[in-house]
């Protein structure tokens, strides 16, 4: 389980997250929603070691993991991707993937040079993996691609891709969804659910799509202007009359009056 | 048979020195290339380490002498290299500790850590000339020549000489070996790929399970093993004077900028450009011309395009004309 507990990230004298707390269950698909600028990237960052927190508690099963390096956390089990898609730009698709696992065996040039059978090996299985998720992502047509050369979409899914390469713990997506396609966004939400009974994984999911947040979240968290507004299923939500507020001319509030 | 001759004038006064100084330019960019790929600054001090690791090796080389260890014709200062870099390698692991990391962690932009290099690069400077003083410094030994040119006139009957020195053959092998290990580093290790996803993308490097400081540290000592044997090579070949490797940084500069900056391919290309151009430009042409163009057309000059004293301006034009043309450098380089 995540805690965090009272959280603040302040830039110079704004309050982008500001005392924000929350507990996202483990084997969970939790939402967090919230109008543009609420701070939930932010929240996002701090939580995964971007940005130091002004202040505040962030901790996993019991252990506090507030500030630690984003490497350490990913050691520990917790990835993100980013809202802006990140790519290792010069290396393929493939070697994007195949770059997750960190630096684990063939850390020294004497073992690179003495078990080169054993990391052949390693690589084998790693490279049949990356070409598994490849094609669970229906872009394995461009595994040889450099990822900088792929649309925005496609480095959406790409981001997704890494946080299947390795058995995480808890994944935070920033709208993966954003600028993929429907029928893409259907596989995405199925990937995710998968992940999620199949392998455990928890979520924290932020996205601006409701019908994508409906499916396959519970609770939803909602955020504005860096704090906790509400709880709950989705239902709850919108018939929430201060979230209907904070989303006021946006979103919910037209959906429900549509 | 004159077209034999002048091909053997341009060897001996063009070819032969170009390729040696463009080993030297090259492995010593490719220093500067990583530490600005990796580390996200321009280090002014890449001089001054290369005149550090150099110094070291010296020392080294020094007491292998005195105590009557030699390479037979190589020079004993080749013995002397892992010394020197390990000296090195401990200077800038030092550095970085003491006042690199200080800065990484203030997430400092790159124009702060390029003035803070200098004021590292004037540290090193006064370190160097406190030990071993401003001055030349000889520690090559070993046979001079590969081929003399007297050796090559008895062998080929051409009326003009060929001499190669041993340390250019030395430098070029010596390049060779260190260029394909760099790359083989870079290219196959786990780490050398960490390294290259660094540079590419640090947010998902860290992400990605990859150790910053690891990478940081692993940089440093494979910056400290470039300079150093780019350092002894250069001095080998030419002299070691301490202020003379403070004005390669010019040269160095321009060539991993032409290159690209953080492209390692780029380094060694523009390594060889600026030396070929400051050693094609500064040549006095009138003899291999000569050989080529029938009397009447023959230059009375020396046909030779710039003084001497003009060389370090060359990097300066080479610099501008690439750039003007490929503002990322030959190999598209990074930004920061
Ligand atoms: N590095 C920064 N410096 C200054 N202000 C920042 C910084 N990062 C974020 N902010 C501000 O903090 C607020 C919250 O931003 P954040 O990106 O967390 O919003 P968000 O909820 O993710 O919005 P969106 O749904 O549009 O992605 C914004 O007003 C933004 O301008
Ligand atoms: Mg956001």
């Amino acid at each position: 389980m995540i805690r965090v507990e009272n959280l603040h990230r302040h830039f110079g004298g704004f309050r982008a997250v500001d005392g924000a707390s929350l507990e996202i269950a483990t084997g969970s698909i939790t939402g967090l929603v919230g109008p543009n600028g609420a701070g939930k990237s932010t929240l996002f960052n701090v939580i995964a070691g971007a940005l130091p927190p002004t202040s505040g508690r962030v901790t996993m099963d019991g252990e506090d993991i507030t500030g630690l390096a984003p490497h350490e956390l990913f050691h520990k089990g917790l990835l993100r991707t980013f809202q802006i898609a990140h790519e290792f730009s010069s290396m393929t698709c493939r070697e994007n993937l195949m770059m997750v696992p960190g630096a684990q065996s063939g850390e020294s040039l004497w073992s690179a040079w003495v078990h080169r059978a054993r990391i052949r090996e390693e690589e084998a299985a790693l490279l049949k993996k990356a070409d598994e998720v490849l094609d669970f992502l229906t872009i394995s047509h461009l595994k040889d691609e450099l990822a900088g050369n792929l649309s925005g979409g496609q480095k959406k899914l790409l981001e997704l891709g890494r946080t299947m390469m390795v058995d995480a713990k808890v994944v935070f997506l920033d709208e993966v969804g954003a600028g993929v396609n429907r029928t893409l966004l259907n596989t995405i939400g199925d990937a995710i659910q998968r992940l999620n009974r199949e392998r455990g994984y928890t979520f924290c999911v932020i996205e601006h799509d409701m019908d994508f947040i409906a499916r396959l979240c519970d609770p939803v968290i909602v955020m504005a202007e860096g704090k906790v507004l509400a709880e709950g299923s989705i239902a709850e939500i919108k018939s929430d009359e201060r979230v209907i507020e904070a989303y006021l001319g946006t979103g919910l509030k037209n959906k429900e009056t549509a | 048979m004159d077209f034999l001759n002048a091909f053997v004038a341009l060897s001996n006064f063009v070819l032969i020195p170009a390729i040696a100084y463009g080993s030297q330019l090259a492995l010593g960019a490719l220093g500067v290339t990583l530490v600005y790929g990796i580390l996200r600054f321009s280090n002014f001090a890449h001089g001054d380490t290369m005149a550090f690791g150099t110094m070291v090796a010296i020392l080294a080389t020094w007491g292998l002498q005195a105590a009557g260890v030699t390479l037979g014709p190589l020079p004993t200062a080749l013995l002397a290299i892992p010394v020197g870099i390990l000296g090195c390698a401990a200077l800038v692991l030092a550095t970085d500790r003491l006042v690199y990391r200080f800065y990484r962690a203030q997430k400092a932009v790159p124009v702060i850590l390029v003035i803070v290099s200098m004021g590292v690069m004037f540290i090193y400077n006064g370190i160097t000339r406190f030990i071993i003083g401003p001055d030349d410094q000889a520690f090559a030994d070993g046979a001079r020549f590969l081929i003399n040119a007297r050796q090559f006139r008895e062998m080929t009957g051409l009326a003009e000489p060929l001499a190669i020195r041993s340390t250019q053959a030395i430098t070029l092998v010596t390049a060779l070996i260190v260029v394909a290990a760099l790359f083989w580093f870079l290219n196959r290790t786990k780490t050398g790929k960490s390294m290259r996803a660094y540079s590419d993308n640090e947010d998902l490097a860290l992400l990605s399970g990859i150790d910053p400081e690891r990478v940081v540290r692993v940089t440093w000592i494979i910056v400290a093993g470039l300079a150093t044997i780019a350092g002894v090579l250069y001095g080998l070949d030419k002299t070691y004077k301490p202020f003379t490797y403070f004005q390669l940084l010019l040269p160095i500069f321009a060539a991993a900028i032409v290159g690209g900056l953080g492209s390692p391919l780029g380094a060694i290309a523009g390594g060889f450009v600026i030396a070929f151009s400051e050693v094609g430009l500064t040549y006095a042409w009138k003899k291999v011309l000569t050989y080529l163009l029938p009397g009447p057309l023959e230059p009375d000059g020396l046909v030779q395009l710039l003084a001497t004293d003009y060389k370090f301006a060359v990097s300066f034009m080479i610099l501008v004309i690439v750039l003007l043309f490929r503002p990322t450098g030959l190999f598209r380089g990074k930004s920061v």
